[in-house]
């Protein structure tokens, strides 16, 4: 292993501060749903990260499940916004407000 | 310089660049190309961690399916341009510095703490970890539980999907 493990665990910190920031700056609905991939992908990074130096597979086992609900969460999400989308014309989040009280 | 340490090196910058790239492009459709752009560079830095069972469901399930899922919903609800500059610019800026700050201290922690000092990462472990056949055998043997779970969720977010995206309940 000739790369430091820190390397790889810097750069998935950095990952998840991009998918963050994402979800902070953007407003359209779909962006802010890619960012959330965008960090629990660096989240995933990190599990293969230790499972790979540590050489015990439950982590990348871990990963697997992981993305199973990552699966799961786009297919539902993404049929959210076009419901929404059907009933408001907009993917604005500032503009949907109809759980405001 | 090792090939590893160079190989890594183009990957993360790959996936840096395009994950900032994606919360900055304003058509919906480019965002999306970078991170399966990201997603890629992402397999194969898993497949220089020697996990390569993960790499192929990464391409395969991540770059594959999942967003193919979310460039047909981009395609089939043609999202008008968002607008990048917001009214309240300052939100903005202000998460754009949080963001900073934190990553600097995630940075820091990481660096300071040292993790590798700790392992002994022995290389013919980690391959034998990637493997299908260790992989498989745990998920089969002490992993069976979440395994039948994991595929109850799958049943129920297909269902759940097809009723949201229905027209009319009838």
């Amino acid at each position: 292993m000739h790369v430091p493990i820190e390397y790889f665990l810097v750069l998935s910190a950095f990952m998840f501060i991009t998918g963050v920031a994402g979800v902070l700056t953007r407003r359209n609905a779909i962006v802010i749903f890619m960012s959330v991939e965008l960090m629990l992908n660096s989240a995933n990074l990190t599990l293969v990260t230790f499972s790979s130096y540590i050489g015990n597979p439950v982590g990348q086992l871990f990963v697997f499940f992981v993305m199973t609900v990552a699966a799961a969460e786009a297919a539902v999400g993404l049929a959210i916004i076009i419901a929404l989308f059907r009933n408001k014309q907009t993917m604005n989040v500032d503009e949907i407000n109809i759980l405001k009280w | 310089m090792s090939l590893e340490l160079f190989l890594f090196l183009v990957f993360a910058a790959v996936a840096a660049v395009s994950g900032i790239l994606m919360i900055t492009r304003s058509e919906v459709v480019m965002a999306a190309l970078f991170l399966i752009l990201n997603l890629a560079s992402l397999a194969g830095l898993y497949l220089l961690l020697n996990a390569q069972f993960i790499a192929v469901v990464q391409v395969i399930v991540y770059a594959g399916a999942i967003m193919v899922l979310f460039l047909f919903v981009i395609m089939l609800l043609r999202p008008e341009h968002e607008k990048i500059v917001t009214k309240i610019s300052g939100i903005r800026t202000f998460a754009f510095i949080i963001a900073a700050l934190v990553f600097v201290q995630l940075a820091y922690v990481i660096l300071k703490s040292h993790p590798g000092s700790a392992l002994n990462s022995d290389v013919t472990a980690s391959v034998n970890a990637g493997t299908v056949e260790s992989i498989g055998t745990e998920l089969y043997t002490n992993y069976i539980l979440p395994f039948e779970a994991a595929g109850f969720l799958l049943l129920a977010a297909t269902i759940g999907a097809v009723v949201l995206a229905k027209r009319k309940f009838e």
